[in-house]
Parts: C-alpha cells; structure tokens; sequence
C-alpha cells in the first residue's frame, strides 16, 4: 500500500501542495468522525423557529388573484450550533432549499424567527443585514449556471470582497485569489480561465472558493457536490471537510443523498411536504430511526455492496409526494404511511423529543 | 445456450475539430437472455455512446461506428438496412432514458403513444390495442389506467413518466431492454419503485436488461453482472460480487472507495483518486488510466493491459492485478459479511 502510494501521479502532486496545511491537519486526526479536530459546541450559531414560507399562486395576467399558497416550508423549528454541519434531508420539493433561503434572507418569510447570533433576521432591513451577509455563505449545486460565463475565475472570486469592500486593494485581493485557489486544490494560474475551460470538479471548486474569499463563519451548501461523479465529489466532500477544521466553519449540507450526508455531518435533519419529521445525532438517526418515513427513506436506499443488498428486505414504500399546495390533512405523511392510524387524518403531530437530542414528528412513537 | 446479445470489439468515434473522440474504443461482453448487465463508470467515458451504438443511434456525421459486430439473437446489427434497424428498435430491443420528457411525444397523449407502438410493431390495432395499453399501464403499477389514456405527459409526474417509458418498452414484448440512467432523475423513493418495478418484470416476462448508471448501490442491489468502464474501454467485468468483493483494477478499487457508506459509521476519510478523467482525443497506447493511477509502473505508459481472465466470469485489465488484489481488502466490509464469516 505505502510503496503504490509512495508513486503518485503528477496530478495528485500538485493537489496534495495545494491544501496543504489544511490536509496536513485533517490526516493527522485521522478523522474517524467528521471534523474530529474540532467537535461542534453546544451553543447555537442559528435557531430557526415556527418557520414557514408560503409563495402564492396567483391566477389571471392583468389582475392577479391569488388563488392558493405552495406550502414550501409550513413551521419549522431546528438550531444549528457553532461548528456544527447539520444535515438536511429529504426528497424532492419538500423544501429544503427554500429552507436555506429563508436563513439567507433570499425570500420573503411568511412567519417565524431565524435567531443568528441573537438577531432576527427577519427584523432587519438591507442595510444592516449587509454585515450579516459578509458571515453567511452559500455553495449551489449547478457549478455550471452559478458561475457568470463571461467573468474569468479570478473576477468571480474577487467579486464578493468587492462587494463587501473586505479587501479595497487590488493586490492584496489578487494575492487571496491565488491563495484561495491553491486551498481549494486548483492551480494559481487559473484565475485568468473562463468557466467553461474547467471540468465541473474544478467549477465547483471555484464556487467553494468564491464562498470562503470574504472569510464567512457559516456556509449554506445546497447540493453542492450532488451534480458530481463519485470520484470527484469525493474530492470536494473530503476539501469541505478540510476547509471545516481549518477555518472552524459551520455548514447547512442540504442534499438529498444520504451516504454523503452520514459520512459528512454530526446532525440531520429530514424533511418532508415542508416539515420536518426528524432530528437526530448523525449515527442516531441512521441506526435507530423511529418516524416512519426515514425508516422508507433510509429502506430505499441501495447500499454499494451486493452481500448486504442480497439480505436486506426491500419494502418500498407506495404513492407518491403529495402537492405541497393542498397537502393532506393532518399528519402530511398520513396517505403513504404504513401505520397510520385514524386520528393521523386529523391531528397533526407535534415535533417533540423522543429521547435526549432525538426530535420526530409523529403521534406513534 | 447462444447469448441474446454478442458485442465484440466495437469502436465508436466521432470526428469534432478538437480532433477523433474514441467514445467507444474496442468493447467486448454478452448478455445472456433474462440477464441483467450494468454499466459502470465517470461521466464521458463512453456509456451512453456504446448502447446507442447497439440500437445504431449514432448521430453520422459526426460520428459512426467504425468497427466490430453487435450480434443479437444469431443476426449482425451492424449489417442490416436502416429499415430493418427500425423494425428492431423498439420492437425486440426496448429504450428506457433518463429524461422521459425528451422521449415522449408532448403533443399526443399517453394511449395514443402507446397504441402508436403497438401498431407499428405488432400490428395491433382498436380495442384490443386500447385494452392492451390499459393492462400495460396496469402491468407498471399506474392507478387509474383508463383516466390516464386520455391524459399527456406533461400531466405526469417524474416517476409516473418513467412507468410510462418502461410500459412502452415493454409493449411490444421486447427480449433486451436498454435502460440508460432510468432513475437519476427521480427521488429515492420512486428511484426504489420504478426498480424494483424493473426487477420485477424483467425476471418475470424473462427480458434482458442492460442498465447504464452512476450509482454503485443501484449495481449492487440489481445486477447480474457488471461492466466497468473507463475512457471508452471496460477495464473490469465480473458479477456484482467479484467486482465490490475482489475487485482488480484500480479504477474499479478507487471508486469503491469513492462512495459513503450509508449502512455504516463512519469509518475515515473518502480516498479518492485524484485528477480528472482523460481528454478522449488525447489517448496513447498505454493504460488510460495510468496519470491517476497509484500502482503504474513503467510498462503501463507501453502498452495497454490486455482483459484477462481471473476467476470464472470475472476479467481485468491492468499489469498490476495482483497489487490490487492485496489492496482491496480496505474496502469496507458490512456487517451481515463479518457475520458471515464469523459463523
Ligand atoms: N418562488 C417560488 N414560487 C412558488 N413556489 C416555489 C418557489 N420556490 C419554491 N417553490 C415550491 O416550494 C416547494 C419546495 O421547494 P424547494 O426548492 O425548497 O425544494 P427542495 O427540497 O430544495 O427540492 P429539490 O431537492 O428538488 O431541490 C416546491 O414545491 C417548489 O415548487
Ligand atoms: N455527438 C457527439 N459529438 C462529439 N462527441 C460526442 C458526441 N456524443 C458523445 N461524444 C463524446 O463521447 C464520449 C462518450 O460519451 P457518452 O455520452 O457515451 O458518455 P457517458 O459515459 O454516457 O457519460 P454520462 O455519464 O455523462 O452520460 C464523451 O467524451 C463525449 O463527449
Ligand atoms: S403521525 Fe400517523 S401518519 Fe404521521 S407518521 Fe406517525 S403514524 Fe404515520
Ligand atoms: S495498467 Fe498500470 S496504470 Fe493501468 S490501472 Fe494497472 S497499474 Fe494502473
Ligand atoms: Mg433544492
Ligand atoms: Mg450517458
């Protein structure tokens, strides 16, 4: 194993100079959990509360009538802790991304608080958000329509500290981006490239470097390595990691493949039809889940190993995700649920804590 | 017993300004009848091309088949007429795609689409192709199958067009269904229906099944047996336990170890392999994918690896099997197969 390692390539040459302090770190823990160098506090960074997000639907084109409301996200509650990376799971549409643009200020809250560091955000105005907005991060999933086409690489990473004015000097801003990019494993000189010049790997490299250029304390990361081949998103799964310990960054990994987000966060969180259903420590949930959807969600998932696929029950669930328009009555989930009970037409459940840390929805358990 | 399917030495190129693409560069392997086969590997190395090869999809210019045969049920594909290529495709070979948008037609609804097949091919017509349409969509598990006759694509939801893409296949009763990425655009939930959906029918109705994916847990709770490929070539090729269990080539190694593991703790950090895939353009005559590799020795860059035979089913091609065979043993092992062991 030593003497094939001892033979690397070129490539992996240059990529293991690249983050070097920062993979330096990460080996010497080891890493058997995530962000082993430094564990997460118990002090919320984010407290999200009774949030919910409805866009109307509006009908007629000169005098619009709204006739009904998508439900994106109908009254949530989670915290996020300093250093912590919180999962946030769940299929299709049930709002996780809306979820993350609520906590950026992107959208237009319909209810709720989002607490950061003892503010709400909701109370604030542009202007003093602004600050806040220099903290707060975000990676998208696309790396090929979240980068501007016509900016080289070095613009695009320049351009939040311009707009932030973290770094008025035009040196001292070129000298971060040669800087950021080595962190992120790319070569210096590509800072005059055009995005369509690099593979998608490398654009959402940029996009993670284009996130850390104003030195935020929380990145929201919405799907950011889902659009990747497993080779490569491994490499981006294993600089976000690094980046992690070295800059004691907190994440919201929102994605919807779940090996990813066991191998990644300390927390998950799973939602579904704009609620959610269960929070857990990362191990927790995945080895004792008690809601009944991330038991179907957890039981549809194909493990890479046909021993233990040959000895699994596959029991799939049926139906299909409800409208978030009209979603059902009572326990949204109740139409697809295996032990439903009557009352779960009518009552809705209450997101209580099962055991110490274990939150879930559902009047069964 | 003769293979329903025989593909030997194919090469697929296309002629860009950039220069030849090798999409497809030489691929050997069979499918047995009822068998079903998946292809693995990165983006760009030559999946798609190599089925569209089968069904002679190739846009020409710029591309075109250049070499080999594609044998299916005793008959040479690549030596028939257009027209009797027609009479093929979607009759005894059926497609399943990604997006099944792109595949049906927006502006006929689903009953005549399917009784459109059926006329084509089997020469069914009327009632008793308006009843077959209906035990069709029964057969893939759509609710309401008269309601949704009448009703176009764009009415359907993700994983409800994809029933629909797979009850089309299956209408003119097909012995070989290609199904390139059938569920990468779905959720995970529908991803397990349509699936096992799959499973279900090919098993029953005894139809092949070659299926081109991303997702290693797909292979592993599917597939009979497994092609892995990279830069135009497969460079490994056994059943599902001999590729995940003792795998020998690197490549085949490194994306095992590419992948979280979801059923387990977390173990330690991913070790991928660094790098990019290669520009298909830009190919030598030594092992493509030496630049990344962690075994090359210096006979890699001379010659590529011929596919050699290991055990039973299971072939390789890399001059340093054997390394990798001890290195393969840090795969992580699941718990059922340390029980196993222990009892
Ligand atoms: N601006 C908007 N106007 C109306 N509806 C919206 C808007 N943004 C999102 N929605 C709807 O809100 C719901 C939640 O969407 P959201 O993008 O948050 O889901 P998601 O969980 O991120 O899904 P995905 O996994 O597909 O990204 C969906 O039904 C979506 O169609
Ligand atoms: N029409 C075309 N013209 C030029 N090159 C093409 C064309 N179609 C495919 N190629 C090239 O052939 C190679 C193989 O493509 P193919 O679509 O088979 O990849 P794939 O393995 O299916 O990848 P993916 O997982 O992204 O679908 C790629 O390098 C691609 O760029
Ligand atoms: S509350 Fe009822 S319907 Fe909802 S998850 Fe629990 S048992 Fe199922
Ligand atoms: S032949 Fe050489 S370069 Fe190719 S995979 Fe084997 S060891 Fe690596
Ligand atoms: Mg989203
Ligand atoms: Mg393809």
């Amino acid at each position: 194993m030593s003497t094939a390692r001892s033979k690397p390539a070129a490539k992996r040459k240059s990529a293991a100079k690249a983050s070097s302090a920062a993979k330096r770190k990460a080996k010497a823990s080891a890493a058997r959990r995530p962000g082993a160098a430094n564990q997460p506090k118990r002090e919320p960074l984010v407290k999200v509360r009774n949030l919910k997000m409805h866009f109307p639907v509006t009908e007629g084109v000169f005098v619009p009538k709204v006739v009904a409301h998508v439900k994106a996200v109908d009254g949530v509650s989670f915290d996020i802790m300093k250093g912590e990376t919180l999962g946030l799971v769940g299929e299709s549409g049930c709002g996780k991304t809306t979820t993350g643009r609520c906590i950026l200020q992107l959208e237009d809250v319909t209810e709720g608080e989002i607490i950061y560091d003892d503010v709400n955000l909701i109370t604030l105005n542009k202007k003093s958000m602004r600050p806040l907005r220099q903290r707060i991060q975000v990676i998208f999933q696309d790396p090929y329509s979240s980068l501007n086409p016509r900016m080289k690489i070095g613009e695009i990473i320049s351009e939040p500290m311009m707009v932030h004015n973290t770094e008025p000097d035009q040196e001292a801003r070129d000298k971060r981006v040669a800087e950021l990019l080595e962190v992120c494993g790319l070569n210096p000189k590509f800072s005059d490239r055009y995005p369509h010049e690099m593979s998608g790997g490398q654009r959402q490299r940029v996009g993670i470097a284009r996130a850390l250029s104003v030195k935020p304390e929380f990145i929201i990361c919405d799907e950011a390595v889902s659009a990747l081949d497993v080779s490569i998103q491994a490499q981006v799964i294993n600089l976000l990691e690094d980046l992690r310990d070295e800059y004691n960054l907190t994440y919201l990994f929102i994605a919807h493949d779940l090996s990813v987000v066991r191998h990644l966060c300390h927390r998950v969180a799973v939602m579904y039809l704009g609620n959610m259903v269960e929070l857990a420590e990362c191990d927790e949930l995945y080895d004792n889940p008690v809601h009944p959807y991330t038991q179907a969600l957890l039981a549809a998932v194909p493990i890479p190993d046909p021993t233990v696929e040959g000895g699994r029950k596959h029991q799939i669930i049926k139906g299909e995700i409800p409208s978030p328009i009209n979603p059902p009555s009572g326990c949204v989930f109740h139409p697809r649920c295996p032990i439903a009970v009557d009352a779960c037409k009518k009552n809705v459940p209450e997101f209580r804590e099962i055991r110490p840390g274990h939150w879930a929805a559902c009047s069964e358990i | 017993m003769p293979k329903l399917l025989e593909i030997e030495g194919l090469k697929t190129q296309f002629y860009t300004s950039a220069g030849t693409v090798k999409a497809v560069d030489g691929i050997t392997y069979d499918v047995n009848a009822g068998e079903t086969v998946a292809i693995v590997g990165e983006s760009g190395c030559g999946k798609s091309v190599g089925a569209m090869s089968i069904l002679r999809l190739i846009p020409d210019p710029p591309g075109k088949i250049v070499e080999g045969s594609i044998t299916f049920q005793g008959q040479d594909l690549l030596q028939l007429t257009e027209d009797e290529m027609r009479g093929i495709r979607g009759k005894d070979i059926g497609m399943v795609f990604q997006e099944p948008m792109t595949s049906l037609n927006p502006v006929l609804t689903i009953g005549r689409q399917l009784t459109e097949t059926l006329e084509e091919h089997m020469g069914i017509v009327g009632e008793t192709a308006h009843a077959r349409s209906i035990e069709l969509l029964g057969l893939v598990g759509i609710s309401e199958p008269d309601r949704r006759l009448v009703q176009y694509p764009h009415h359907l939801s993700g994983g409800m067009r994809q029933r629909v893409m797979i009850a089309m296949a299956l209408a003119c009763e097909p012995k070989l269904i290609i199904a390139d990425e059938p569920t990468t655009a779905l959720d995970v939930t529908i991803q397990a229906q349509i699936l096992e959906l799959m499973k279900d029918l090919t098993r029953r109705l005894g139809v092949a099944l070659i299926v081109i994916t991303h997702n290693l847990g797909v292979v592993a709770r599917y597939a009979d047996r497994v092609n892995v490929m990279y830069a135009g070539k497969i460079i490994e090729s056994g059943t599902a336990h001999d590729i995940y269990h003792t795998p020998r080539h690197p490549y085949t190694l490194a994306l095992l170890k590419s992948v979280p593991r979801m059923d387990l703790p977390r173990q330690a950090k991913l070790d991928p392999v660094e790098g990019q895939p290669p520009d298909l353009t830009r190919l030598d005559d030594g092992c493509a994918f030496r630049p990344r590799c962690r075994f090359a020795v210096k006979k890699c860059a001379q010659k590529f690896p011929p596919l050699e035979k290991i055990k039973g089913p299971h072939i390789a091609a890399c001059w340093e099997k054997e390394k990798v065979a001890k290195s393969a043993r840090t795969i992580p092992t699941s718990k059922t197969k340390r029980m196993r062991k222990a009892s």
